[in-house]
């Protein structure tokens, strides 16, 4: 029979009238409440928000779809013109403020190279921390560069620029209802603007955790979570630009 | 317990069985070319899945009682299934349903996949919210244009549908609030929708058509019984959804002719 | 593949608020889930009561409400249908039990997200709260039906009720579309990550199953409502043409143009369809497991069963179209959506032939929830079998859009899974609240709904084929429909009964959770994991240890064995069949 370090009062199940068997003990991980030496499982945790995050992006992938399809059916799509009595094609290209995009395309990828080396930053802080806590051991001050900063301030910089290329396309006379086309335009830039600021709270919402001091392995499952998040967003704004160019 | 259970289920089953077969409240009496072949299918489907029905039902109740707990007279089988059954029915219901959707396809195809014929009978459906109102295109077998500026409800037919008369193809155009058409020839049907979808629906005809704005869609069928026929909207389309009635009537060949002919005189 | 690592737990929280409004703990949350789903139904069921009122008195004025115009009606209609889909059949049969019963079914002490728990339901909460705010607005509710058909739904000009009631009807749905897609994540997350030792996934009960692939449809058709919903606000306020072609309403010509009334419908239904199996298959998920215990036998066939709802799953994402063989897509596709529509139905038959043979040399024991168990089964096949006719593009262009449609989702969504609902209450009430519904009126609530219910709903296949077409306000109009309100007529006086045979059962629910008879921890003999726990169960599921997980779920009558049921937990024994 297994025994137990805590002194947890264990209230022993009752099966139903007609009298059960008690529940098979098993010693070790699986009954505790924390893995080994009593700390939290952090690499469990970690899996199990990297599950969590993969499992979210077909919801979003699924949104883009909808609008890809919306926007393809749309281009092709005649409308009855009462006048002629014929179907006509409405589709009105679009000249895309493409030196602003190019421009925002490459803020943005750069990003995500500061979005991995914050992560790849903290998984060795969360390394290394179990170390730190050894009595006499000193790792000494490190200098950390702010490459969470970094992507933020970055973050932020697609977002200006994807709202100079807003203001540059409606200048020229696109605005959100000219037409077909320049609606697709706003419509999946505006989304995918909306989940890069997801992206940028969770950022700050992991610099704030960092404030309040939890501990590093904690912390190091946001950031970790967060940065495939970004690298999803920086691949779909990829395809959205893609998109948007092939089909304008 | 288990008899209660069986004597309501079987009482469901019979009562609306009996309605069923009765044909208490039925398809009202086909008036087209079509009508027969649809109602075949129709009743196809309606007696095998009458059969499994009543046939699902009245295992339900049997069951329900047959196997109640009895105290110890009650033997149970552990068994967790038969995979050789499982083969068996799925087998035989994708059989079944798949076989009845194909063998109603060729009426589908009948109805959709071909083009009108040639000689058939012209007329232009316009739905708007909340009536109907039908075009014949003239002996120059053209609709003439319409213009959404010339649109105007109140003064009802030409200009409800914004006629342009200025266009030469529209003179001959006669538009009227009651669909008249000859028996025995094919209406070659193009419905249109000036506001929301609206659905042209005729249960006589066993026709059913969705009028979409932005689209003017091709359908065709043949009455074949002389008579006046009912109109209902089929597709919810505002506060005057249920009031959106109108009136297809059957006439001769020569009835339509004179009917037509009067329509046009009216415009001089 | 699950990582057996229990999440970071935490302490029975302190406090009202902590324990009761913002809990962490998943079964609070499926409680809460429940309780909005009742007060959605009774909402719901009394826009209905209304709507059947008006049909036969059109010109009657109700106590307190007024005169009910055509498109007051049309707004009962519409926000009928919108509440009894989205709050009450979305939310109770998933969010409610699944919350409560999932993470305990699998051996987890919680959900694998339980912030993000709490979260997706107080965002279903504000999504109620807004749809509900339609009402109060001025112009009120809007009246273009559950589905929202554009240009209808997209011009504010083209019916009352459809300037700022139809924006706050868009809002709610896509708030509550976010709230299903975080409780999707949390549900299929916890179902791969958290399962306990010998939980295999061919272990799990039928109701894990049907959360599981529920959850999947929702995961991937929610985030297209969303979008779509966008794009008719879009529409709506921001001049778009997503929608909308050039179209003049009452003599104004509206300033869109080029837009795709069919592109709406398209991108509605691709949610629209798995959307009504999100409703149906967590109520058969119950009445497999109540067939099961209460026939003292193995479910029938449970890898066949575990194949069906995965079948469905995936068929119910290619036969949207069903939905619009009428509305001028091209026929050649509305052949291919019939064939597979045909083809969903085959796993659904395959389901009911199981549920039949679990009965079969079965020990029946006719406690509440398996007569609820054993009335869904007889609904089900009463409104899927009118199913085939309308999946046959020919037929449909008789019934589309007549009361036999009305008939066949009634019967299905409407009573069925309702009635798993009902059995999932019966059967999970004494593990949640530590004592026992009252049998008596629970038979006697089963009795008069599954009568009555039959009494409304199946009529409606009558009025369809003699062509009765659906939201109408009245019947005057048109002369071959005026004599079918005598039918009508007898469907409104069942509705009377059957309504008011529901505060039996809202009654027994309150009653019992203060007055019941104290429940033990099994009080059904069932196998299932809850069923080792107390009633109510401890804050952490399991009391400090997880188990361990041995059998398959529905062990009954193994030959041998010392009594009629093996727990999933109970050690390795000789006779059982493996799984």
């Amino acid at each position: 029979m297994a025994s137990f370090e805590s002194s947890i009062d264990l209230k022993m199940p009752q099966a139903g009238h007609g009298g059960g068997s008690a529940p098979p003990l098993v010693g070790g991980g699986d009954n505790d409440n924390h893995g080994d030496g009593g700390l939290p499982d952090y690499n469990g945790r970690l899996r199990r928000a990297r599950l969590g995050i993969a499992v979210a992006l077909p919801t979003f992938i699924m949104v883009f779809i909808a609008m890809t399809s919306a926007l393809v059916v749309r281009r092709g799509l005649p409308t009855f013109d009462d006048r002629t009595a014929t179907y006509v094609r409405d589709w009105l290209q679009v000249t895309l403020p493409l030196p602003l995009l190019l421009i925002n395309t490459l803020i943005l990828l750069l990003s995500t190279v500061t979005m991995e080396l914050a992560r790849r930053q903290i998984t060795r802080q969360a390394a290394l921390a179990p170390v730190r806590t050894i009595p006499g051991v000193s790792l000494g001050e490190e200098r950390h560069f702010p490459w969470m900063g970094a992507t933020v301030v970055l973050g932020l910089g697609f977002l200006v620029g994807q709202w100079l290329a807003w203001n540059e396309l409606s200048d020229s006379g696109f605005r959100i209802s000219t037409s077909p086309s320049s609606s697709f335009f706003y419509l999946l830039t505006g989304m995918h603007a909306l989940h890069l600021v997801g992206g940028v709270v969770a950022l700050l919402y992991a610099g704030a955790t960092s404030l309040l001091q939890r501990p590093v392995e904690a912390r190091r499952i946001v950031v970790d979570v967060t940065a495939w998040y970004w690298h999803f967003v920086a691949l779909l704004w990829l395809y959205i630009f893609a998109l948007l160019w092939f089909v304008r | 317990m288990g008899l209660a259970l069986l004597a309501l289920i079987w009482l469901i089953t019979f009562v609306s069985t009996y309605f069923f077969v009765a044909k208490t409240w039925w398809l009202l009496p086909g008036a087209s070319a079509l009508a027969p072949i649809i109602d075949r299918q129709f009743n196809t489907t309606y007696i095998i899945m009458g059969v499994v029905f009543v046939a699902a039902q009245v295992s339900l109740g049997l069951f329900a009682w047959m196997y109640r707990d009895r105290g110890t007279a009650t033997k149970v089988n552990y068994s967790h299934g038969n995979t050789t059954m499982e083969i068996v029915w799925t087998s035989l219901t994708a059989v079944l349903f798949i076989g009845l959707n194909l063998v109603g396809s060729p009426i589908w195809a009948a109805e959709r996949f071909a083009p009108a014929a040639p000689d058939s009978v012209k007329v232009e459906v316009t739905g708007m919210q909340f009536a109907w109102y039908f075009r014949y295109p003239g002996k120059d077998e053209k609709y003439g244009a319409t213009d959404p500026k010339l649109m105007d409800p109140s003064s009802g037919n030409e200009a409800a549908i914004g006629l342009d008369t200025s266009d030469a193809a529209s003179k001959d155009d006669v538009v009227t609030g009651t669909m008249f058409i000859p028996v025995n020839r094919q209406v070659d049907l193009t419905l249109k929708a000036v506001d929301v979808i609206h659905s042209f629906f005729v249960p006589a005809f066993r026709f059913k058509q969705d009028a979409v704005p932005g689209l003017a869609i091709h359908m065709h069928f043949t009455p074949t019984a002389l008579g006046d026929y009912e109109i209902a909207c089929a597709e919810l389309c505002g506060l005057g959804h249920y009031k959106m009635h109108g009136m297809v009537k059957v006439v001769s060949q020569a009835d339509f002719d004179s009917w037509l002919a009067a329509r046009e005189a009216e415009k001089q | 593949m699950a990582t057996h690592a229990p999440i970071h737990a935490h302490a029975a929280p302190q406090g009202f608020i902590r324990k009761y409004v913002f809990s962490l703990d998943h079964k609070v949350i499926g409680v809460q889930y429940y309780f909005l789903a009742l007060v959605a139904v009774f909402v719901g069921m009394f826009l209905s009561l209304l709507m059947r009122i008006h049909l036969i008195w059109p010109t009657a004025s109700i106590p307190f409400f007024g005169d009910i115009k055509p498109e007051t009606y049309l707004t009962l209609l519409t926000m009928h249908g919108t509440i009894m889909v989205f709050f009450v059949l979305t939310t109770a049969p998933q969010s409610g039990f699944g919350n409560y019963f999932l993470p305990i079914q699998i051996g987890a002490p919680d959900m694998a997200f339980p912030v993000l728990n709490m979260l997706s339901f107080w965002t279903t909460f504000v999504a109620f709260v807004v749809m509900i705010a339609a009402f109060f607005v001025t112009g009120g509710a809007p009246l273009h039906g559950w589905t929202g058909y554009a240009p209808l739904s997209a011009l504010p000009s083209a019916g009352p009720g459809e300037q700022l009631g139809a924006d706050l009807w868009i809002t709610s749905i896509a708030i509550f579309c976010v709230a299903s897609l975080m409780g999707a994540l949390n549900f299929i997350t916890t179902i791969l990550d958290l399962r306990a030792k010998g939980m295999k996934l061919m272990r799990m009960p039928l109701t894990c199953w049907a959360w599981f692939v529920t959850a999947i449809l929702g995961l991937l058709a929610f985030g297209v409502l969303l979008s779509a919903g966008i794009l008719l606000l879009l529409d709506r306020n921001l001049g778009t043409s997503f929608y909308v072609p050039l179209v003049v309403v009452n003599g104004q010509i509206m300033g869109h143009k080029g837009g795709s009334p069919l592109l709406w419908q398209h991108l509605f239904w691709f949610f629209g369809h798995p959307e009504v199996y999100i409703a149906i298959l967590p109520g058969m998920g119950v009445a497999s497991q109540l067939l099961s215990t209460f026939s003292r036998k193995p479910i029938f066939g449970y890898r066949a069963m575990v194949y069906a709802i995965l079948a469905i799953g995936i068929l119910g994402f290619v036969v949207w179209g069903h939905h619009m063989f009428m509305s001028g897509m091209s026929p050649y596709s509305a052949f291919a959506f019939s064939v597979m529509t045909m083809a969903i139905g085959v796993p659904s038959a395959i389901k009911t032939f199981n549920w039949l043979g679990t009965m079969y040399r079965g020990r029946i024991r006719f406690q509440s929830p398996m007569l609820y168990a054993i009335g869904f089964v007889s609904l089900f096949v009463s409104g899927g079998l009118s199913g085939p006719f309308l999946a046959q593009p020919t037929l449909d262009i008789q019934l589309h859009d007549t009361y036999f449609v009305v008939g066949h989702f009634h019967l299905i969504m409407g009573v069925a899974a309702i009635f798993g609902m009902f059995a999932g209450t019966a059967y999970w009430f004494p593990k949640m609240f530590g004592r026992m519904m009252n049998e008596t009126w629970a038979r006697v609530h089963f009795f008069i709904t599954l009568a009555g219910t039959y009494a409304i709903f199946m009529p409606m296949h009558y009025l369809g084929m003699a062509g009765q077409t659906r939201r109408y306000s009245q019947f005057t109009e048109v002369a071959y429909q005026t004599k079918l309100i005598p039918l009508q007529t007898f469907m409104t006086y069942a509705a009377f009964v059957t309504i008011g045979a529901q505060l039996i059962f809202v009654i027994n629910l309150f009653w019992s959770m203060k007055k019941g008879a104290k429940a033990g921890d099994n009080p059904w003999e069932s196998t299932t994991l809850e069923w080792t726990i107390p009633s109510p169960p401890p804050h952490d599921n399991f009391g400090g240890h997880i188990p361990v997980v041995n059998h398959g779920p529905y062990e009954y009558s193994v030959p041998g064995a010392p009594r009629d049921y093996v727990m999933q937990t109970d050690p390795p024994m000789a006779g059982v069949h493996p799984s």
